[in-house]
């Protein structure tokens, strides 16, 4: 639905549903801290900011020209082959088989033990992605200012 | 719930993606179907930082192993959101100067 909208809003609106729907797994399998800012960075920040950028440049029904059918059907056919692919390599790995992944119980996803490990392992890149904040805050400024 | 549910799940999506980036010309869909392929990767992380715990916590009931992957998951929405922050003004910038997001325009950048 992502994909085969015409509308860039219907669109985003998919991507919001899927987003949702994502939050929904991580809750199932108990990292609640991973679902509660998936919900607001994804959700809430950064689907408002492409809905924001859509509505900006009005583009609702401006039809986008498409591509021809034979580099969609390849593209298609790309896909799907990696799909493919994919899924039976993994499916026969030695690892995952009958591996399962523990749904309810465990508290590695909460937000008290998240935090102790944040807070004393990964201070040091914790504190690089505050700077790497600050200087995508500073590039988005300064290429998206009228000159 | 076995793990390769949510390693097809995963997988199924990241495709989902690849598809959207090799046959939209729409510079938002295409950013878009990125943040598909990052939310797959960070579904699978967290599924497998599960499968290891869950492991782990047979012999050990306090067992920490595999908070890293969830710890990872954090980081890579932050790297995401200043992605999307510089992303989307570039893609501004480029509207404002085509009049268009088909990122066939952007093949001017080579003259």
């Amino acid at each position: 639905m992502v994909l085969i909208s015409k509308n860039p809003v219907h669109s985003i609106l998919w991507l919001i549903v899927v987003f949702f729907a994502i939050s929904g797994h991580y809750i199932l399998i108990n990292a609640q801290f991973i679902a509660i800012v998936n919900l607001i960075v994804y959700a809430g920040a950064i689907m408002v900011l492409f809905l924001f950028v859509v509505m900006l440049m009005n583009l609702n029904n401006a039809s986008e020209p498409q591509k021809n059918t034979g580099v969609r059907l390849a593209g298609t056919i790309t896909g799907g082959c990696l799909m493919l692919i994919m899924i039976d390599i993994v499916r026969s790995a030695a690892e995952v088989k009958n591996a399962t992944a523990m749904v309810k119980e465990g508290n590695i996803g909460l937000i008290k033990t998240l935090g102790k490990v944040l807070f004393v392992d990964y201070v040091v890149p914790f504190e690089i992605t505050s700077v790497l904040f600050l200087s995508a805050m500073i590039g988005a400024v300064v290429i998206g200012k009228k000159e | 719930m076995p793990i390769t549910y949510y390693i097809t799940l995963a997988i199924v999506l990241f495709c989902i993606g690849v598809v959207g980036v090799l046959t939209r010309r729409n510079a938002i869909i295409i950013f878009m179907c990125i943040e598909l392929m990052l939310n797959a990767v960070n579904l699978l992380l967290v599924a497998f930082s599960k499968m290891q715990n869950g492991k782990a916590l047979a012999s050990n009931p306090a067992s920490l192993a595999g908070i890293d992957g969830q710890l990872f998951v954090f980081f890579i929405m932050v790297v995401a959101a200043a992605e999307v922050c510089v992303g989307l003004s570039i893609i501004v910038m480029m509207f404002r100067n085509t009049h268009s997001v088909d990122v066939n325009f952007l093949n001017r950048l080579k003259n």
